[in-house]
């Protein structure tokens, strides 16, 4: 809209968003939806139902009323259990009453955390392939995002000499996401031990997304939080949309040192005010027995990877083993194809959707996101349609 | 309990080929495992599961609570192979608390069932009393929802 001379309204938006694209993956989702017949394997959410007791326990709290603003920081109950539930499961201890910050989704915990660190023209260290906003929201909060390359050679783990090619004096802040998404890749305590190391003597702070933690496969998930003198200077960011396919209640939370939380509240209580009431009752109860929800979803996830792996081998498709989330990312490059194409292609042509790689960094090229969040007869006739289509392109 | 077991348990006609990518086997690994296990007696055999109701059958299900008198040497045993070998009788359990057994029951009607009852049930030396309560809807049977569930409200991709 340009009216008498004054400047189009585009360019009177604030640089930091104007500038930034949109998400690869809605553009993709806008073809996708106009579509019928598709099987998805490009849904990040888990396809499993909120356990039942976690429904009911919202449907009983609206009976009771709990329907009003909470303490800015959440319930205390829940601040309570959720320090019980991050020291029995990660071997972290927080103070509920000044440590714990419940937010709306992981997302809101990142963007306030980087919004509480950082000034302009801060550096932020990140991995890609990684989450679609992450560097995003680094840009919103006027840093200054350094992306690291991680490889399949290297089961896309991160290294300590990753970051110090990376690394400068204005560097403030560690990023990380393991189990990762769009990789599944993890990160076991000895090789977080050298990131932990380097954030020591780099004097960094970490970040660290573990929205996945409770979906791993071959081995029990270890915090960076954990490790000798990180807790002071790590930020855990977790939730209940993933392991709880909680997605659509918005919930998550952070832990950490009291003047960070602090300030990350200060931005909280301004804009948001608190997380949704309902949505922080039903994480109480989801805290109540988490261990017989999780158990059954992750050997069904398990299962599931291990038959996609499988099927990825008999197709001829090099695939770095996922051990986490539920993301396969292989290598499709050797068909020539760009994974925009390629992905477009398998769409149009076999009615299966998958994400580009390049959808998560610039170094996805030559690779697509499987996401094994749906059930095993859609995978195997997804699997059947890839070999139709990987025949066809030679 | 082996996860080889909750896949048949969940869908027992399940390709094996696909149960043994799943975990991880071989195919000759997973029928040599399931042919032990029936050889063993673990698997009792393979049903579907019917949403009954749709298919206006005619017939009742009855669950019928049986007190009975235990037999010294064989406690509740006995009697209650003698009740399970009746074909009406489609389950029945050893029960703690006011009863002893609980039997499913099914016949072509009321009249049936109460037959079985009065005439089979009650008449064996050992039944003390029965109680009689009629299915009239089945809403859940073996883990099983009987309604079709919503469809996928998930977006078809997402970050």
């Amino acid at each position: 809209m340009k009216t008498n001379g004054s400047p189009s309204l585009r360019d009177r938006l604030a640089l930091p968003v104007r500038d930034i694209p949109r998400s690869g993956i809605r553009d993709f989702f806008d073809i996708v939806s106009t579509m019928r017949d598709v099987i998805s394997l490009g849904i990040g959410e888990p396809d499993f139902d909120t356990p039942w007791h976690v429904r009911e326990s919202t449907v009983f709290a609206i009976e009771r009323g709990a329907t009003h603003y909470t303490s800015n920081l959440g319930y205390l109950e829940l601040r309570q259990a959720l320090v019980g539930y991050v020291s029995k499961k990660y071997a972290v201890q927080y103070d509920p009453a000044t440590e714990v910050l419940v937010t709306v989704g992981v997302s809101e915990a990142l963007d306030l955390a980087l919004r509480a660190i950082l000034n302009p023209g801060d550096e932020v260290l990140y991995h890609e392939p990684c989450y679609v906003s992450y560097r995003a929201v680094i840009l919103f909060a006027h840093g200054v995002p350094r992306a690291i390359e991680t490889r399949a050679a290297d089961g896309f783990r991160l290294t300590r000499a990753m970051l110090e090619a990376q690394v400068t004096p204005r560097t403030k802040v560690l990023m990380l996401n393991f189990p990762n998404n769009p990789t599944g890749a993890v990160m076991n305590r000895q090789d977080l031990e050298e990131i932990a190391a380097f954030a020591r003597e780099r004097d960094l702070l970490v970040i660290t997304d573990e929205i996945y933690a409770e979906l791993t496969y071959d081995h029990a998930h270890t915090s960076i939080a954990s490790l000798p003198d990180m807790r002071d200077r790590t930020l855990f960011l977790h939730g209940f949309s993933k392991a709880w396919a909680m997605t659509g209640y918005r919930l998550g939370y952070a832990c950490g040192p009291a003047e960070w939380i602090d300030a990350m509240m200060k931005i909280h209580q301004y804009t948001m005010l608190c997380a949704s009431s309902l949505g922080q009752k039903a994480a109480i109860e989801a805290l109540a027995k988490p261990d017989d929800d999780i158990r059954t979803m992750v050997d069904e996830y398990r299962r599931r990877r291990n038959f996609l792996v499988a099927s990825f081998q008999e197709l001829g498709l090099e695939c770095s083993r996922p051990a986490g989330a539920f993301y396969a990312f292989p290598n499709i490059a050797k068909f020539g194809l760009k994974a925009k194409d390629f992905a477009l292609r398998l769409l149009e042509e076999e009615r299966v959707a998958v994400v580009p790689g390049t959808a998560f960094g610039a170094c996805g090229e030559g690779f697509v996101r499987c996401a094994y969040a749906t059930n095993l007869d859609q995978i195997k006739e997804a699997m059947q349609r890839l070999q139709r289509f990987l025949k066809r392109l030679g | 309990m082996d996860e080889l077991l909750k896949l048949l348990q969940k869908n027992a006609c399940a390709a094996h080929a696909d149960i043994a990518k799943q975990l991880g086997l071989s195919l000759a690994e997973v029928e040599r495992k399931i042919a032990d296990y029936e050889q063993r007696g673990v698997i009792r055999g393979y049903q579907a599961v019917l949403n009954e109701d749709a298919l206006n059958l005619d017939t009742v299900t009855a669950v019928i609570e049986v007190k009975v008198t235990p037999e010294r040497g064989g406690g509740f045993n006995r009697i209650a192979d003698r009740l399970s070998r009746f074909p009406e009788v489609r389950s029945a359990y050893l029960m703690s608390g006011a009863y002893d057994l609980l039997l499913f029951v099914e016949g072509h009607n009321l009249r049936a069932v109460a037959a079985f009852v009065s005439e089979k049930l009650s008449t064996i030396d050992g039944v003390v009393s029965t109680s009689t309560h009629f299915m009239l809807k089945t809403y859940k049977r073996l883990g099983v929802l009987m309604e079709p569930t919503h469809e996928d409200e998930r977006l078809t991709i997402s970050p």
